[in-house]
C-alpha cells in the first residue's frame, strides 16, 4: 500500500509539473507543425506519385507522432538531472519505498506527459485533415503509452548515470536522431538497402511507428506494413519490460 | 533513558581515505545531540550512514533499534531528515511538497490534512502554504523542509547544518522551532553544525568531531569547564615582544596569536588585567585594546584540536547557485 501511494505521488508530481509548464505545452505544437506542413508539403511536392495510395503528408503523420513521443520521452530524462542538481532526488531516494516504485512512478509520470504531447499532435492531424477517424485516435492512446514506457526508461536510465545537464545534450545526437531516422518515420523501410533496413528492424521505435500507421492509415498502409499490429505491440511491450528492468537497476545504484 | 542511536566502531572510507573512523556514539532518547566540527570532519558522512544513504565500510549502527544496513526501510520510517543542501521541489507549492512527503512516508491518508496543517503552523508558513516554492526565500524553504521532516512523526530528526547560509534572524527562528519541538514532541534531534553558537544554544550534549573521530563529548558547560580559566584578548603594536614579556614577568605561557591579536588563557582573568597592562606600558608596548571573556566552544575546539574551526568552504552552495543561474539562462 505504501509502495502504491509512493508510486502515485511521484506520478502526480511529474504530471503536475508538466501541466504547470504552459510554455512547454504550447511549444509542443510548433515542431510537429513544421514537419507536417513545411517538410511534408515540400517533400511531397517533389515526390509526386511516389507511394501509390498514400500522399506523403499522410505517410509521415504517424511518423511525426512517433518522433514527438521519442523526443519528448528522451527529454524527460532531464528531470532526473534537475532533481539531482537541486537535491530533490535525495528526498525521494531516502523515502521508505523501493527503487522499483520510485522508477515506475517517475516513468509513468513522464510517459503520461509524453502521451499528452503525442495526443496533441494527433489532434493537430485532425485539424490539418490528415485523419478524421475518432476511433483511431482512441486506439492510438494505449499504443502511444506503450511506446513511451520504453523510451522514457532509456532517458531516465541514461540521466541517472549523468552528472550534468551539458552531457545530456549528447543524447540528441547519439540516440534521438539515429532512432528517429531509422524508424521509418519519414519513409517506408521496404525499399531501403539491406544494412539500413536491418538497422531499422533493430529499432523498437520502428514497430511503434508501424503500429500507429496501421491504426491511422488503415488499408492504405497494408502493403507496406513491417509487422501485423499485434506483433508490433508485442515487440514494443517486450522492449518496455526490458527497459523497465534496466531502469530499476540504474535507479537502484543511484546515491 | 534508552539509547535511540547506537553506533559501534562505525567506519566509512572513500578510496582509502577514512572519513569516519571507528565511531562509538550513543544518543539518548529525547535529547538534542550536537555534532560539531569543521567542514570535512565527517559529520555529514556520519549522518548519511545513520540515515541509510551511505553504507558503512565497517562497524554497525542502530537507529530506533533497527540496523541501518539490514533494516534500512524501518530506519527510514523512523527518521526525518533536513539535508544540508536544499531538497524541495520548487515547482510545487509548500502544501504539495508536504503532501508528497506524507505519501512517500506512508502517513495514513485520513491524517494528511491535519498533519500538514499542524507542521505548517509550527514553522509559521500557513499563509504561504499554497504558493510555489520558487517564490519562497531561503529561510522559508528551510522552514518548510523542517516541517516536512516532521510530518511522519519521526523518532529521530536529523538536521544537517540547518541554518547554513541563513540570516541571523532566520537562524533564531529555526532554533526556536527546534527548542519548541523538544518541548512538545517526543523526538530526538541530531544536529550537525560548524557554528559554535548553534551547538551551544541547542544541544544537550555536544560531540566535537575532527578528522573522522570524536575528540570530546559532553554537555556544553562541562566541555567549557575542561578549559582552565578565561581568555584575554589583546591588540598591541608589538605582539611578539608582549608575548615574551608576559611569559617572562607573569609566567603566562598559554599564549597564542590569532587574527592579529594575542589570546591568553589564564585563571582569574579579571584580577590579572591591571598587571598585564602595567607590564606592557612599563616596557614600551602600546596596547590598543584589551578584552576579557569566559571560555566558549570555540576555545574548547581550539583546546582539543589546536586549531580554530575552519569556516565552511562553501563548496556546496556555489554548485546550487550555478544551477539556478543556468536555469534562468534557459
Amino acid at each position: 500500500m505504501t509502495e502504491l501511494r509512493g508510486f502515485y505521488t511521484l506520478w502526480l508530481r511529474e504530471v503536475t509539473r508538466y501541466i504547470r509548464d504552459r510554455v512547454r505545452i504550447v511549444s509542443s505544437f510548433v515542431q510537429p507543425l513544421l514537419w507536417l506542413v513545411v517538410f511534408g508539403v515540400g517533400i511531397g511536392a517533389s515526390l509526386r506519385g511516389g507511394l501509390p495510395g498514400l500522399n506523403y503528408q499522410q505517410l509521415i503523420f504517424p511518423g511525426i507522432v512517433g518522433q514527438t513521443l521519442l523526443f519528448t520521452s528522451m527529454f524527460m530524462g532531464i528531470s532526473v538531472i534537475w532533481d539531482k542538481e537541486f537535491g530533490f532526488m535525495k528526498e525521494i531516494l531516502v523515502a521508505p519505498i523501493s527503487r522499483f516504485s520510485i522508477f515506475l512512478g517517475k516513468m509513468f509520470g513522464d510517459s503520461t506527459d509524453a502521451l499528452i504531447q503525442g495526443a496533441i499532435v494527433i489532434l493537430l492531424g485532425f485539424a490539418l485533415g490528415m485523419t478524421s477517424d475518432p476511433v483511431a485516435f482512441f486506439i492510438c492512446l494505449p499504443i502511444m503509452l506503450l511506446i513511451t514506457f520504453g523510451l522514457v526508461s532509456i532517458g531516465l536510465t541514461i540521466a541517472s548515470f549523468m552528472g550534468s545537464l551539458e552531457s545530456f545534450g549528447a543524447i540528441q545526437s547519439f540516440i534521438n536522431l539515429p532512432l528517429f531516422f531509422l524508424s521509418g518515420a519519414l519513409f517506408p523501410i521496404q525499399n531501403l538497402p539491406d544494412w539500413m533496413q536491418n538497422a531499422s528492424k533493430l529499432n523498437p521505435l520502428t514497430y511503434g511507428v508501424d503500429a500507429l500507421r496501421t491504426v491511422l492509415l488503415g488499408g492504405a498502409w497494408q502493403p507496406y506494413q513491417v509487422q501485423p499490429l499485434l506483433v508490433d505491440i508485442g515487440i514494443v511491450a517486450g522492449f518496455d519490460v526490458v527497459m523497465i528492468i534496466v531502469g530499476t537497476w540504474a535507479f537502484g545504484r543511484m546515491k | 533513558m534508552t539509547n535511540v542511536i547506537e553506533t559501534s566502531q562505525l567506519t566509512k572510507s572513500f578510496n582509502g581515505l577514512t572519513a569516519v573512523d571507528k565511531l562509538d556514539i550513543s544518543v539518548e532518547s529525547g535529547e538534542v545531540f550536537g555534532l560539531l566540527g569543521p567542514n570535512g570532519a565527517g559529520k555529514t558522512t556520519t549522518i548519511s550512514m545513520l540515515c541509510t544513504i551511505l553504507k558503512p565500510t565497517s562497524g554497525t549502527a542502530k537507529v530506533n533499534g533497527f540496523d541501518v544496513v539490514k533494516e534500512a526501510t524501518q530506519v527510514r520510517k523512523s527518521i526525518g531528515i533536513v539535508f544540508q543542501d536544499p531538497s524541495v521541489d520548487d515547482r510545487l507549492t509548500g502544501r504539495e511538497n508536504l503532501y508528497m512527503h506524507a505519501n512517500l512516508y506512508g502517513v495514513p491518508p485520513g491524517e494528511h490534512r491535519s498533519r500538514i496543517n499542524e507542521v505548517l503552523k509550527l514553522v509559521e508558513l500557513e499563509d504561504r502554504a499554497d504558493d510555489l516554492l520558487r517564490t519562497y526565500s531561503g529561510g522559508m524553504r528551510r522552514r518548510l523542509e523542517l516541517a516536512r521532516g516532521l510530518i511522519h512523526y519521526p523518532k529521530v530528526l536529523f538536521l544537517d547544518e540547518p541554518t547554513i547560509g541563513l540570516d541571523p534572524q532566520t537562524r533564531e527562528h529555526i532554533w526556536a522551532y527546534v527548542r519548541e519541538l523538544k518541548k512538545t514532541h517526543d523526538i530526538t534531534v541530531v544536529l550537525t553544525t560548524h557554528y559554535m553558537d548553534e551547538a551551544d544554544r541547542l544541544s544537550d550534549r555536544i560531540a566535537i568531531m575532527d578528522y573522522g573521530k570524536i575528540i570530546a563529548l559532553d554537555t556544553s558547560a562541562k566541555l567549557k569547564d575542561t578549559l582552565e580559566g578565561d581568555v584575554v584578548t589583546i591588540r598591541a603594536n608589538n605582539l611578539p615582544a608582549l608575548s615574551a614579556l608576559l611569559a617572562e614577568k607573569m609566567r603566562l605561557t598559554k599564549v597564542r596569536v590569532n587574527d592579529g591579536a594575542l589570546e591568553i588563557t589564564l585563571r582569574q582573568g579579571k584580577s590579572s588585567l591591571p598587571r598585564i597592562v602595567e607590564t606592557a606600558t612599563a616596557n614600551n608596548v602600546f596596547i590598543e585594546s584589551i578584552s576579557l571573556r569566559e571560555p566558549n566552544l570555540e576555545d574548547v575546539f581550539l583546546h582539543y584540536t589546536g586549531r580554530i574551526i575552519r569556516a565552511e568552504s562553501g563548496e556546496k552552495l556555489p554548485r546550487g547557485m550555478s544551477a539556478i543561474q543556468r536555469r534562468k539562462i534557459r
